[in-house]
C-alpha cells in the first residue's frame, strides 16, 4: 500500500487540531486511481474533517499530495459533493443558476444564455437531472439535489471526487441510482473517490475498499474483510451504524447485536 | 453636470407640478439611481440572511456621526463610513471564529453602537440636532452627491459583474465554493465592505430607521414569485423603482417624509405578492 504505482492521492501522517481538540491523528490514506473507497465511523470521527482538508479548507499538519501526469504535486483537480445546503427552501436559485455560476464566469443574475443553457444541459444529462433545469433548488428531493451537485463536481472532470454522506436524505432509489452513476464515472474517467457515508449496507457493494476512522485509521480493507472485524464491533458498539441494515454482517460472539 | 442639465429640462417637458422644483428634479433623480441599487444588493442580503447584520450596519450611522462630532468632522460622512467598514469586517471575522450564534452576536453589537451614539450624541441635550438622520431628507439631495451616487452605482454594477456568481454559490454552500476555485473570504468581505459603504452613504436620503426596509422589502417581495436569480433580481429592482417613484410623488401631495413613504410602497408591494404567491401561484 505504500509504494502504489497508481496512487493518485497521498496522505501521509495527516494531522488536524481545533485547539487542544485533536480531530485527526496521524492519519495515512493512500487512494489509487480508478478506486472508491468509503470511510466509515461514528460521528465525531473527523470525517468530514478530513475532506475538508483534503480540499485545503482546515489547516493540518502532514503532507497530502497528488500525482499528477506523474509526477507530485500540492495541488490537483477535486470534486466535492457537499453534506447538506444552508440554502433556505424558499431560495430563488434554480438548478441551471446553480450550475452555471459554477461552470462559467457570465453572471446568471444578467440572464442565461441560450448557449450557456445548453451547456448546463449537456452537464446535466450525464446525470440524468436535464429535466430538473428549471426548477428551484429547494424544489428538489434528497437525490436529485445529489446529482445536481455531483454534476457540477464532475465539470470539468476531477483526479478526484470527494461525496460527503451522499446517503443522507436520500431515498433507497435515489441512491442505488447515485451509487451506480459514481461507480459508472470511476470507471469511465479512471478517477478516485473517497466516499464518506454512515449508509454502510448501501455503500459496500461498491466500493473496492473501506476506512474505519475514528480521529486515526482503525481498519482498512476490503468491505467484507472490515464489516467482519471483530474489534471494530467490539470498539464502537452498534452505535456505530445502524445493525438491521447489514443483513449479511456476521458477528461472531456478540449476541447483544442479533436483536437488532 | 451636463446630464444635470439635460435631465432638468426633460423633466420640464413633463405636464406636473412637481417637475417644476429643482428639488423634485434631484429627488427623482437620486431615487433613479439609488433604488435599482439598493434592489441589486437586498437580493444577495435577503438571500444570505444578512438582514439583521444591514440593519446594525444602518444604526451604526449613530455612532459614527458622534464620532465624528467628537473629533471635529463638519461632514461626518468619512467616519461613518469607516465605521460601518470596520464594523462588517469585524463581524464578518467574529461570525467565523465564534461559537455564539450569529443573531446574538448582531444583538451585541447593535445594542453596543447604538448606545454608544446615543450617549455621546446626547451630551447636554443635544440629540435633537441629529434626529435629521433618523428619518432622512431626499429632498435636500445636492447635484454633487447624485454624482457620488452615479459613481458607487457603476462601481456596484462592476462589482456584481464580477463576483455574482461566487455570491450565489457562496450562499449555498462555502464549501462547495471553495472547491471551485472561490475565495469565500473575499468574497464575504468585500460584500459587506461595498453594503456598509452604499448603506452610509445613502443614510442621508432614506434615515437610519428604515434604510434596512428599502434594502429588503423589494428582494422580499420579488422572492415570493421569482424562479430564479434573473427574474428575482428584475424583480426586486423594478419593485425598487416603482415603489421610489410612486412613495416619492405621493410624499410631495401628502407633505410627509419621502424615505418613508417609499417604504411604505415597498410594503404594500410585498404583501401584494405574498398574497399573489398565496392564492395564484401555489
Amino acid at each position: 500500500m505504500n509504494t502504489c504505482e497508481h496512487c493518485c492521492t497521498k496522505i501521509d501522517n495527516l494531522t488536524v487540531r481545533f485547539g487542544d481538540n485533536v480531530i485527526l491523528d496521524n492519519v495515512n490514506l493512500h487512494v489509487n486511481c480508478g478506486e472508491v473507497i468509503g470511510v466509515v465511523g461514528p460521528n465525531g470521527a473527523g470525517k468530514t474533517t478530513l475532506l475538508r482538508t483534503i480540499l485545503g479548507e482546515i489547516p493540518s499538519k502532514g503532507k497530502i499530495s497528488f500525482r499528477v501526469a506523474g509526477s507530485a504535486s500540492q495541488k490537483t483537480k477535486i470534486g466535492y459533493v457537499p453534506q447538506k445546503l444552508q440554502f433556505d427552501l424558499s431560495s430563488p436559485i434554480s438548478v441551471t443558476d446553480l450550475v452555471a455560476s459554477a461552470i462559467s464566469r457570465y453572471p446568471v443574475w444578467a440572464g442565461v444564455s441560450k448557449d450557456l443553457s445548453e451547456r448546463v444541459k449537456d452537464v446535466l444529462s450525464l446525470f440524468s437531472a436535464e429535466h430538473l433545469l428549471k426548477r428551484r433548488l429547494g424544489e428538489l428531493s434528497g437525490g436529485e439535489l445529489q446529482r445536481v451537485l455531483l454534476a457540477i463536481a464532475m465539470t470539468p472532470v476531477p483526479k478526484l471526487l470527494l461525496l460527503d454522506e451522499p446517503a443522507s436524505g436520500v431515498d433507497i432509489k435515489g441512491l442505488s441510482l447515485f451509487y451506480q452513476i459514481v461507480d459508472d464515472l470511476r470507471k469511465k474517467n479512471d478517477i478516485a473517490v473517497i466516499l464518506v457515508t454512515h449508509d454502510l449496507a448501501g455503500v459496500s457493494s461498491y466500493v473496492d475498499r473501506l476506512i474505519l476512522l475514528n480521529r486515526s485509521v482503525i481498519a482498512q480493507g476490503e468491505p467484507k474483510e472490515v464489516l467482519s472485524n471483530e474489534k471494530l464491533v467490539a470498539a464502537f458498539g452498534p452505535s456505530l451504524w445502524n445493525i438491521s441494515c447489514l443483513p449479511n454482517l456476521r458477528v461472531s460472539g456478540d449476541s447483544k447485536n442479533d436483536n437488532h | 453636470m451636463i446630464i444635470i442639465e439635460a435631465w432638468y429640462k426633460i423633466m420640464d417637458i413633463l405636464p406636473f407640478g412637481w417637475t417644476h422644483y429643482v428639488f423634485m428634479k434631484n429627488a427623482l433623480l437620486a431615487v433613479l439611481l439609488v433604488t435599482p441599487l439598493f434592489a441589486l444588493l437586498g437580493t444577495m442580503v435577503v438571500n444570505n440572511r444578512m438582514v439583521f447584520f444591514t440593519d446594525v450596519l444602518g444604526h451604526s450611522a449613530l455612532t459614527g456621526i458622534a464620532i465624528g462630532v467628537l473629533l471635529g468632522f463638519y461632514d461626518p460622512t468619512l467616519p461613518m463610513i469607516i465605521l460601518a467598514v470596520v464594523l462588517a469586517v469585524s463581524i464578518n471575522l467574529l461570525k467565523n471564529i465564534t461559537k455564539t450564534s450569529i443573531d446574538t452576536v448582531l444583538g451585541v453589537f447593535f445594542a453596543f453602537i447604538v448606545a454608544l451614539g446615543i450617549v455621546i450624541l446626547s451630551r447636554q441635550g443635544g440629540f435633537v440636532k441629529y434626529t435629521s438622520y433618523l428619518i432622512g431628507d431626499i429632498l435636500a439631495v445636492t447635484p454633487k452627491q447624485i454624482a457620488w451616487f452615479s459613481l458607487i452605482a457603476i462601481v456596484v454594477l462592476v462589482y456584481w459583474h464580477i463576483a455574482g456568481n461566487a455570491m450565489i454559490i457562496t450562499s449555498v454552500n462555502p464549501s462547495l465554493a471553495r472547491s471551485r476555485g472561490v475565495n469565500t473570504f473575499l468574497t464575504e468581505t468585500s460584500f459587506t465592505v461595498l453594503l456598509a459603504i452604499v448603506v452610509i452613504v445613502s443614510i442621508r436620503l432614506a434615515g437610519i430607521l428604515i434604510i434596512n426596509s428599502l434594502l429588503v422589502l423589494p428582494a422580499a417581495a420579488s422572492r415570493n414569485f421569482a424562479r430564479n436569480t434573473y427574474s428575482y433580481t428584475l424583480g426586486a429592482v423594478i419593485i425598487s423603482v416603482l415603489s421610489g417613484i410612486a412613495g416619492l410623488i405621493v410624499s410631495y401631495y401628502w407633505g410627509t417624509a419621502s424615505g418613508a413613504t417609499i417604504v411604505l410602497f415597498a410594503a404594500v408591494f410585498y404583501c401584494l405578492s405574498a398574497l399573489l404567491n398565496r392564492f395564484l401561484i401555489k
